[in-house]
């Protein structure tokens, strides 16, 4: 496993009783997407959660290019080049598009306070430097109109669309997606899903996403986990695993059930 | 109404963004720097209020309105800046030292207060701070080798290099300059990479991390910053008194100096100097009004029921404050005939990750 991108090996976690999380493995080559699947309360957001090292796993480990994330502070995190989005969108509400973006960039500046006190030239140049950067990001993704706009005041769907760009600004290696498409409706998630293939061959960005739509899912992904109460049930091709037996018994029920 | 055509990123980083900004600035500083000449003793030591409680509420402002930690304590860093100058001068040690000294002993203190805000937040962290202050009330009172306990410090006039700074209009130009560089800190800090990480930590720490924010660093920083510029003021408002002693640093103060940014507008710079105007302004309106008021209707706690109803109604009608207020009534005019009421709402979400704070 210590050849893989990424991998998650044997992780679990639990909250008092609740095993949230027991023993999924799971590795990303570079350059693919993955997905994983599950019915609600499968794990799956923790796993991110996890990943992201908000929650500290109770076992197993993380590894990434080779370096074990295990115990490192959350910040540090984005610094590896990881980034992720949230399910429930988590911006930056009273501030722009814009400074949303450049949010993004924190993790490769190089300026010290006492310059940004006194806005040095060496803090200008740097702020046009970062500008020039989110700017590709807006023209990527379309959201040159919203340049300027408070989050607050945008709707659902274009918020999803800047968390993806904020992602997208810190220049990461792997982008964690967490359900990109819930909340969107079948036009917009359509749209979600084109730039999602594009983040992943023009950006050349590997992606790991939790995702209910299984057209998205099928559209996308190139391999498939399916979670089911914190374990793992299947893996494969989106085919493969949305026939499994395993995971058509997690979200419809086993055959003694239905007679 | 005015359209700023941008033809360069660098545009949006500029102190002014059009000319208009540059006139009003101007105009503005040309008021103030020749208020000496044409403004009565009286007014001029109204301006020089102002201008302190302004520079405590830059740094307020900072903490309470871009990091969103709250601060019930900061008559307490206005303290440690008092004193140390207080005791200092009597040392004598030059100002420049001085003054420095006071933002630097502050902001230190600052750090240590910070601490607990890495671990609590909201109304918790509002307890911790008042605690703080109590305490150093408390330390300040009983340290009379140091403090001089409740009999409390004199302060001679400033002596900048030698040179006397007795007459108003003197003491006037040493605030006007800090109160201007404050601002410019404060400015400078908001266009850069550390006020973005300031902002990003007031609406969603969560996401803040998964930036790349090291929450713990940027939380004890805006404690210093805040502090550090409270204590210059604290040191202002010494000389300004010319004499300090405990009561003055109570955690009334405190809330008064929250009062600043609440009633100037929480997020916006302006606002501290707005707030401020009005913390000075509005007990002299009360007090003019005291003569006119018919003798049962003027008891002595007219100002504290002044005070608390006028904060009540602005939390209630004009949450973004004196600032805000502004900002609607400029849209109004350029806009007109189309403003809408609604222009300045905003959709509250819900759905924010509160579980995993």
């Amino acid at each position: 496993m210590s050849g893989a991108f990424f991998a998650v090996d044997n992780i679990g976690i639990r909250f008092g009783g609740v095993v949230a999380v027991d023993g999924v493995s799971f590795s990303v080559d570079k350059g693919e997407c993955f997905t994983i699947i599950g019915p609600n309360g499968a794990g799956k957001t923790t796993i991110f959660n996890l990943i992201g090292l908000i929650y500290p796993a109770t076992s197993g480990t993380i590894t990434f290019e080779g370096k074990v994330l295990n115990g490192l502070p959350p910040h540090r995190v984005a610094a590896q080049g990881i980034a992720r989005t949230f399910q429930n969108i988590e911006l930056f509400e009273h501030a722009s598009v814009l400074q949303n973006l450049l949010i993004g960039r924190h993790r490769h500046r190089r300026t010290g306070l006492w310059e940004e006190l006194l806005f040095l030239p060496s803090v200008r140049r740097a702020e046009i430097e970062m500008r020039e950067a989110v700017e590709e990001v807006i023209e990527f993704l379309d959201l040159a109109k919203y340049r300027d706009s408070v989050v607050a005041g945008l709707p659902y769907g274009v918020r999803k669309v800047v968390e993806l760009a904020r992602a997208l600004a810190t220049k990461p290696k792997l982008l964690l997606l967490d359900e990109p498409s819930s909340g969107l409706n079948p036009e917009e998630t359509d749209d979600m899903a084109f730039w999602i293939e594009d983040i992943k061959k023009v950006l050349g960005i590997t992606v790991l996403m939790v995702e209910h739509d299984m057209n998205l899912v099928s559209r996308v992904s190139d391999r498939v986990l399916a979670l089911n109460e914190g374990k793992p049930i299947a893996e494969g091709t989106p085919a493969e695993v949305q026939s499994h037996p395993a995971v058509v018994e997690a979200y419809l029920g086993g055959a003694e059930q239905v007679s | 109404m005015r359209f700023i055509f941008k033809t360069s990123y660098e545009q949006d980083i500029r102190l002014f963004k059009h000319g208009g900004q540059v006139f009003w600035y101007a105009l503005l500083a040309l008021l103030l720097v020749s208020a000496p000449w044409w403004t009565s003793e009286y007014v001029m030591s109204q301006l020089q209020f102002i201008l302190i409680y302004a520079i405590v509420g830059f740094g307020l402002m900072m903490l309470v309105g871009f990091t969103g930690q709250i601060s019930l304590g900061h008559a307490a860093f206005l303290a440690v800046g008092a004193y140390t100058e207080a005791l200092m001068q009597a040392a004598g040690v030059p100002f420049v030292v001085s003054i420095s000294c006071s933002a630097l002993f502050a902001g230190v203190v600052g750090i240590i207060v910070g601490l607990p805000a890495l671990r609590l937040k909201g109304i918790y962290l509002a307890i911790a701070t008042i605690a703080f202050n109590v305490i150093i009330e408390e330390i300040v009172t009983r340290w009379d080798s140091l403090t001089g306990g409740n009999s409390g410090k004199h302060l001679k006039a400033i002596d900048l290099f030698g040179w006397k700074m007795e007459s108003d209009g003197q003491f006037f130009a040493v605030c006007l300059v800090l109160a201007v560089l404050a601002c410019l800190a404060c400015v400078n800090l908001l266009r850069s990479p550390t006020g973005r990480a300031f902002v990003a930590i007031r609406d969603s720490e969560i996401s803040a991390s998964c930036m790349g924010v090291n929450l713990a660093w940027y939380k004890t920083l805006a404690f210093a910053f805040s502090a550090a510029l409270t204590g210059v003021a604290g040191a202002l408002y010494a000389h300004k008194v010319s004499f300090i002693s405990p009561e003055q640093f109570t955690l009334l103060v405190s809330i008064e100096l929250v009062t600043i940014v609440i009633l100037g507008g929480v997020g916006f710079l302006h606002g501290a100097v707005l707030g401020s105007a009005f913390l000075i302004v509005l007990p002299q309106l009360i007090s003019i009004a005291k003569d006119y008021l018919p003798a049962g209707l003027a008891p002595s706690g007219l100002q504290a029921v002044v005070f608390g109803s006028v904060l009540v109604a602005f939390i209630i009608f004009e949450p973004l404050g004196l600032y805000g207020r502004w900002l609607k009534v400029r849209t109004w005019f350029e806009l007109f005939p189309f403003y809408r009421r609604g222009m300045f709402r905003r959709q509250r979400t819900y759905t924010k990750s509160e579980r995993l704070r």
